[in-house]
């Protein structure tokens, strides 16, 4: 499973760096709506500090929705689905190959707009690590999530409209959770949030479980 | 030995729809089959079907030892399916391709080299992006896939389609060296001149059923060649 894992991942990331549709079309995407929340908000520095974490948070959860759609879009065609079916890998391993790759870009992607809100917002965070793992446990949840639903309506004509109606719900906890503890980490107030880590980490824990589970009947229902 | 493909009677469905009405097909290991028929008359679905991509709903269909109407997962990995969509990434060159296919079979990526070679993919070819080359070359790097990965049961549903002809040349020897290191390949086709001297036995299809049987023109010289038959192909 591991190594099956470890496989998709590269192909995964090598057709994103070949293809640069992360770098071209996700993170303009992202920081320009950063920055577009940046106009809705005003110029009020005390607003903008507010509201920064719910913001970035906002930013990541979309971005997450264009990912996911990247990564089965590589897949989209009749050849490349039914050739992962016949490959012999491992669906876990599938699983955790693509979650990877899309957790690999959503990092990558919040590093960017955490400079953003910085910059932008004039965010200063007084519990780096509590951000730091914030993101983490966060993204890991969003990228296992954003697989197993990406999976469900990979086969569906529709299925880049009803990926974000499906998904988007299903994250309001990693929106919220990750917020408050965003929030948290620029106050100071670790105690605070350490209790919001405690919903980010359930949840990140259940979709891979899930998605380790389902993935196979998942991708043949597909 | 049991047969490496055996159907009886098998009912597959594609969605909620019949794709297969009641087959018989046996194979052995070592043979060619051609499956020819007019559009919608089957071939994909039973290739499909013997790749464990439909779902039988009744019949027998056990292939490869494997029963799959129990479990298809198992069958799936000694199959190679080239249908009419190649199974590439785009963005992915022609070496890379082969690689990640071998490797996910569970073979060494050592055998990706001799395959391309084999299939003329050398130099600038096998450095280029799939997305980049024409239909013939994406049609040999698919077939580099399968020389590579050598499964036990060759797929192929028209695959001499977008070929020249020195690749339609190339695919013959390959379906012959296939069967004679004892892999089954089953092959569709439109163009029936240009498979039945590949085949052992020749399926006509139509409807979802086998309309015709009939002796390919590789079972005759391979009866002339041991002396067996009368070498003649009873066309029906």
């Amino acid at each position: 499973m591991w190594r099956d894992a470890l496989l998709v991942a590269g192909k995964d990331l090598r057709i994103e760096l070949r293809s640069r549709v992360a770098l071209w079309q996700v993170l303009p995407f992202a920081v320009l709506a950063l920055v577009l929340f940046a106009f809705a908000l005003g110029p009020s520095p005390v607003a903008m500090r507010r509201a920064a974490p719910g913001l970035f948070w906002l930013a990541v959860l979309f971005s997450t929705v264009l990912a996911t759609q990247r990564s089965f879009a590589v897949e989209a065609g009749e050849g490349t689905r039914d050739g992962l079916r016949l490959s012999g890998l491992d669906p876990a391993g599938i699983f955790l190959g693509k979650a990877a790759a899309v957790f690999v870009q959503l990092a990558a992607l919040e590093l960017v707009l955490w400079a953003g809100v910085t910059l932008l917002f004039g965010v200063r965070i007084h519990a780096t690590w509590l951000a730091v793992i914030a993101c983490l446990l966060a993204t890991v949840g969003l990228s296992s999530a954003g697989v197993v639903y990406g999976a469900l309506s990979a086969g569906l004509r529709v299925r880049e409209t009803l990926l974000p109606l499906l998904v988007l719900p299903i994250l309001a906890p990693v929106l919220l959770a990750g917020s408050r503890a965003w929030s948290a980490a620029i106050d100071g107030a670790v105690s605070s949030g350490v209790g919001w880590l405690r919903i980010l980490a359930p949840f990140a824990v259940a979709y891979l479980a899930v998605g380790v589970a389902l993935y196979g009947p998942l991708q043949e229902a597909g | 030995m049991a047969p490496a493909i055996h159907l009886r009677t098998a009912v597959a469905l594609a969605g909620r729809f019949p794709a297969l009405s009641g087959v018989d097909l046996s194979a052995d290991s070592g043979e060619v089959v051609a499956v020819l028929g007019p559009n919608g008359a089957g071939k994909t679905s039973l290739l499909r079907t013997c790749a464990g991509l439909l779902a039988v709903t009744s019949g027998e269909a056990v292939v490869l030892g494997h029963d799959l109407r129990v479990d298809c997962s198992e069958v799936r990995r000694h199959v190679g399916l080239l249908g009419h969509a190649a199974p590439l990434y785009d963005e992915l060159t022609a070496a890379e391709n082969v690689r990640f296919a071998v490797r996910a079979a569970g073979c060494s990526s050592a055998r990706a080299e001799p395959a391309l070679e084999r299939l003329g993919l050398v130099g600038r070819l096998r450095r280029t992006t799939v997305g980049r080359l024409s239909a013939g070359q994406r049609r040999r790097v698919a077939l580099a896939v399968l020389v590579a990965r050598a499964p036990a049961l060759w797929l192929l549903d028209e695959p001499h389609a977008g070929l020249d002809a020195g690749a339609r040349r190339l695919l013959g020897e390959l379906v012959a060296e296939a069967a004679a290191g004892g892999a089954t390949v089953l092959l569709s086709s439109h163009e029936p001149e240009v498979v039945e001297p590949l085949a052992d036995q020749v399926m006509v299809m139509a409807g979802g059923r086998v309309a015709e049987w009939r002796r390919g023109g590789r079972r005759a010289l391979r009866s002339i060649g041991t002396g067996v038959g009368t070498g003649v192909t009873d066309v029906a």
